[in-house]
């Protein structure tokens, strides 16, 4: 069996913050992780791995060459191998293009039978590409993931997370999974995991190596553009009560009551 | 420091500090009050490979030596001196076996310690047999193919939940330090029980028991070195763990440090933040002087150690000694920038006062490794004199 | 291929275009920036350039069939009989676009035995309603469900579409996105058209909501996008608006499914589900304990809201995890956010800044919640909470 997990590797969005003067974005010292979600996808790989006693994991992202740092930190978990899908060409891909491109890359390998994706880069925060691949690949998809057993006869049952429970589904296999938090508790690395990690070979495959359409890739290929970037209005500083408790609280309170009322329908 | 460590150690080291910051930061203050082993960062540390760093890759280890224990145990540290312990004390007790074992017991214990899979212990005080190390009582008898163990052990870092005990016993005839042997002894050996487990002042994440032995049998082969050479394993232990302890002072000294920084940088008081008053300032400036003096002689007692040397008992001591100084110095110091703050368990700087101030007293006191040091730069002078005669 | 050149001659090195890239793609060498590899194409460091020193040649290409795309559509969502409220709320905001562009408001529904629901979509201001009723739709499944709207599409062309980003939404339509080959912009906070090219402009943050981006799907049509609940407002239902209801058959082959549904099962822990609720109030790490929860219930319930918590608290095990907000919790958005005891990390922030009200009560005043918060208390939550609680029962009654 093999399983592939995409991963992608995102800016740190928790260190990012908004230089109000400029009302830029300030990026210095940003670290690059890999997408949190998508290390629980790792983390689940790996567990299906153990659970069936013989699989392979495939790591794959599509990005920069910076972006093997992350693969690295993927290999050193314990995923078997790693795939960056890199090219000039590829710059600017919207979630189109990407899944797209993904999706060539994916063909390549020699076979797969589950492909996991983290529900949403932190960075776009669309959760599109998972779907996207799995409906240009022609494989059902199930999202929102929290349990996933992959059982013998190449059927899997997932319970997707709906926002008052879940729905438990059955897929055949092939099929492509995102995953919630809920599913799992990472794993850290290892130590004779990062050695091998750094040693490991990964793979690199460019334009000329797959199968692609020029037209579909790229900031060319994205059928969405980006026109405009600026800082959200920024939050008024409000009023703050200090003093005895009985005071703070008839002030917050005369404050809140005719919100309170004007919305309670 | 960093520019002195190889890719490899700097490796260790982050995912050492990876797994305080993650996984032990949070349940810190959990442990400590209700003083349960924390054995889901034993698991943690086990799958991360963090117990073999020491021990021969042959044995599953990573094949680093004192100075990879010492970067491990000190990241640790930051985050928790006790819990830092579940890793540190089995190393202790893994020692006397690395250095005397014999290859068959080399293999059978240290393969299964490296794997995080077993925890080893260091059994040497008694109640009556503190700094006194000579004076312990535990007996163990020869009886054909088996050594007959009675006797209590006191305050052993790991005890009861190990499964490994590096015992001290008495054997044979002889009185005083000639007459003392190390034996492996394994959990469940009919006849080894544990006392009551002991309420601490600090380092309450990690756990500590009376060993007691009744009739007690334990294969001879589990003998480590020969009858009579017990004494000399346990001080030659002392010698390549006690940078370890050290490192322990340096993790806690560094997290009070960070704590009291971070804390003066935001509180103010008279409009300003507390870090821009010279009073404050200058002990700062002291405590990190003193963290990074004492880090450094860690450091080097640990390099003279992995080098082969064999006069080590002198840095070694010296950077126990001064470490666990520096450690309880700037822990009390942290707890006075906190103010009233930092003698509110809501805050963390109050523990690792509590957790420094073992660090003086074990692994023999500070008043012990005086003596040794002493001892040496004496024997040196003395030596040296000699030769120039 | 789309390049990106910067001209060296009127580069000053000043270093705005660094500033001003997400992607960290710049760099300075000798005095002038140069664009790495790992530049995105994003084109914030050509808007940022006082000089114009930074130019983005896009290469062109030809939009296919625009013209022949009409109207605006909703996709709308049902489960077990009930229409999502979200849906509705796009209708509200797709009859302003329609009547900006002049064009009807349409909603496609799919689901089995949805007769009724077609009626209350008309009331809520759809023109038309597509409905395509078959047996095997009763459960939400990707593969029937997105083949039909999929098809409902293309028979009709539509040139906005837009859909509730709920669980099923953000299953469903990135799947037709890629199926009927167009482009989807995901959670929109705001829409507009631009009027000279009937360009839908979409709206969304990113980067946990640290930036706003503005998006178009020039090329390809239907422009697709998802809303978050709450964010738009339903019109005021009229019983009596009249609208036509269209019956869709689809080819069998369409209603296929390589997945099954087995059942669904009911998350009872959650009173009210967090996400949903109009109202929030939570409890962080300056609440002490896990025994100070029911007094966060207390204000909670006086408020008819649910409660939240930070990080700090799920992780000293105060709380269950599906109480948490923030960036590794939930995102909320309510109507009134009460935070207690919490400090106000970025990564809690992140979370709950969309909030319209943000109350915040924390006894250090230097916290960094007091800086979003509209209403702030410095003082001990055990003290003002239950003061507050009682204060406001009074009120609301």
């Amino acid at each position: 069996m093999r399983i592939v997990v995409l991963i992608k590797q995102v800016p740190d969005t928790t260190e990012v913050r908004i230089d109000r003067e400029t009302n830029t974005l300030v990026r210095e010292g940003v670290p690059s992780i890999i997408n949190p979600f998508d290390t629980y996808a790792i983390e689940e790989a790996l567990r299906i791995r153990e659970a069936s006693g013989e699989a392979t994991v495939t790591v794959m992202s599509m990005g920069p060459p910076q972006v093997e740092d992350s693969l690295r930190e993927a290999l050193a978990l314990g995923v078997d191998e790693a795939v960056l899908l890199s090219d000039r060409a590829f710059a600017g891909s919207d979630t189109w293009s990407t899944s797209y491109t993904l999706a060539a890359g994916i063909r390549k390998l020699p076979g797969y039978d589950v492909i996991l994706c983290g529900k949403q880069a932190i960075d776009g925060d669309t959760a599109q590409v998972g779907p996207g691949v799995a409906r240009l690949l022609g494989i059902p998809q199930v999202t929102y993931v929290r349990k996933l057993s992959i059982e013998d006869g190449g059927v899997a049952t997932a319970e997707r997370m709906m926002e008052d429970g879940y729905d438990v589904i059955r897929a055949p296999l092939p099929a492509l999974f995102t995953v919630v938090k809920e599913i799992n508790e990472p794993r850290l690395p290892s130590l004779k995991g990062k050695m091998k990690a750094k040693k490991a070979e990964i793979a690199v495959w460019g334009f000329d190596d797959l199968e692609l359409d020029g037209d579909e890739i790229g900031l060319d290929g994205s059928p969405t553009r980006v026109v405009r970037i600026f800082a959200p209005e920024p939050r008024e500083c409000g009023e703050v009560f200090e003093g005895e408790t009985d005071e703070t609280v008839e002030a917050l309170a005369r404050a809140l009551v005719p919100i309170l009322k004007g919305e309670a329908a | 420091m960093d520019a002195l460590l190889t890719e490899e150690q700097v490796m260790l080291k982050d995912l050492c500090a990876q797994i305080a910051r993650e996984k032990v930061l949070p349940v810190r203050a959990h442990y400590d009050e209700t003083g349960e082993f924390p054995w889901d960062i034993v698991k943690v540390m086990a799958a991360s490979d963090i117990y073999g760093v020491y021990i021969p890759e042959e044995f599953g280890g990573f094949g680093g030596g004192v100075l990879e224990m010492c970067l491990a145990t000190e990241e640790l540290s930051k985050a928790c001196g006790g819990i830092a312990l579940a890793f540190a004390a089995s190393a202790l007790g893994a020692f006397p076996i690395l250095l005397f074992g014999s290859d068959e017991q080399k293999k059978k214990y240290l393969t299964p310690i490296a794997a995080g899979e077993k925890l080893a212990a260091f059994a040497l005080t008694e109640a009556n047999a503190g700094s006194d190390a000579g004076a312990i009582e535990t007996r163990a008898e020869l009886d054909g193919d088996e050594y007959v163990l009675n006797g209590t052990k006191q305050w052993i870092t790991n005890g009861g939940e190990a499964e490994i005990y590096t015992v001290f016993v008495r054997t044979g005839k002889s009185a005083g330090i000639r007459g003392i042997s190390a034996l492996v002894v394994e959990k469940d050996t009919p006849g080894f029980t544990f006392g009551k487990k002991e309420d601490k002042m600090g380092i309450r994440g990690s756990t500590t028991r009376e060993l007691v032995f009744q009739d007690c049998r334990v294969p001879r082969a589990n003998l480590l070195g020969r009858e009579g050479s017990g004494f000399i394993i346990a001080m030659k232990t002392f010698d390549i763990s006690r940078p370890g302890v050290a490192a322990q002072a340096v993790g806690i000294a560094q997290g009070a440090l960070d704590e009291a920084v971070t804390y003066a940088r935001q509180r103010e008081q008279f409009g300003q933040p507390i870090a821009s008053f010279q009073g404050i300032q200058f002990m700062l400036a002291d405590m990190a002087t003193q963290v990074e003096a004492a880090r450094a002689l860690v450091h080097r007692a640990a390099r003279v150690v992995d080098s082969g040397e064999k006069n080590i008992a002198k840095i070694s001591s010296m950077a126990k000694l001064y470490a666990s100084d520096v450690a309880m110095r700037v822990t009390t110091d942290a707890v006075q920038i906190l103010g009233g703050y930092g003698y509110m368990k809501e805050y963390p700087v109050e523990k690792m006062m509590r957790d420094a101030k073992i660090t003086q007293i074990y692994e023999g006191t500070n008043q012990i490794q005086r003596v040794v040091i002493a001892s040496s730069v004496i024997k040196e002078s003395a030596a040296a004199e000699k030769r120039r005669s | 291929m789309s390049t990106i050149e910067v001209l060296e001659e009127r580069c000053v090195g000043c270093e705005l275009c660094i500033k001003a890239c997400l992607y960290d793609a710049i760099e300075m060498r000798e005095g002038i920036a140069v664009i790495k590899d790992n530049c995105t194409l994003c084109g914030a460091c050509v808007d940022a350039c006082k000089f114009d020193a930074i130019i983005l040649r896009e290469a062109r290409r030809e939009a296919v069939g625009v013209e022949d795309h009409r109207g605006v559509w909703i996709v709308a969502e049902q489960r077990d009989g009930d229409l999502a409220g979200v849906s509705l709320e796009l209708l509200g905001k797709g009859r302003e676009l329609a009547d900006t562009l002049g064009v009807p408001l349409e909603a496609v529904l799919v689901g089995t035995g949805i007769d009724g629901l077609a009626a209350d979509l008309i009331a809520h201001g759809a023109d038309t309603v597509h409905v395509v009723d078959e047996p095997g739709l009763e459960h939400y499944l990707d593969e029937p469900y997105s083949n039909v709207v999929a098809e409902i599409i293309r028979r009709h062309h539509p040139e906005i579409v837009l859909t509730g980003a709920t669980s099923i939404g953000r299953s469903l339509i990135p799947r037709v996105a890629v199926q009927i080959e167009t482009g989807l912009t995901a959670d929109c906070t705001g829409l507009e058209i631009d009027g000279e090219e009937r360009l839908l402009l979409q709206t969304r943050p990113a980067f946990g909501g640290n930036i706003m981006a503005t998006i178009v799907c020039p090329r390809h049509r239907p422009q697709m996008a998802t809303v978050r609940h709450k964010v738009m407002r339903a019109l005021e239902p009229d019983p009596a608006r009249e609208g036509e209801i269209v019956a869709e058959s689809v080819d069998p082959k369409l209603l296929e499914s390589r997945t099954s549904f087995i059942e669904f099962v009911k998350d009872v822990t959650q009173a009210v589900n967090i996400a949903e609720a109009d109202v929030i109030v939570s409890g962080g790490r300056g609440i002490g304990g896990p025994e100070s929860f029911p007094m966060i219930e207390g204000l909670a319930e006086v408020l008819g809201g649910a409660v939240g918590a930070s990080r700090a608290a799920v992780d000293a095990g105060w709380i269950p995890y599906s109480h948490q907000v923030g960036q590794t919790g939930k995102t909320v958005q309510p109507k009134l956010y009460v935070a207690c005891g919490i400090s106000g990390a970025v990564q809690h922030l992140v979370g709950m800044q969309s909030s319209k009200t943000i109350v915040a009560i924390n006894k250090d005043p230097e916290a960094p919640i007091f800086k979003v918060a509209t209403y702030g208390i410095v003082g001990d939550v055990h003290d003002v909470v239950p003061a507050l609680t009682k204060r406001l029962a009074r009120e609301l009654s």
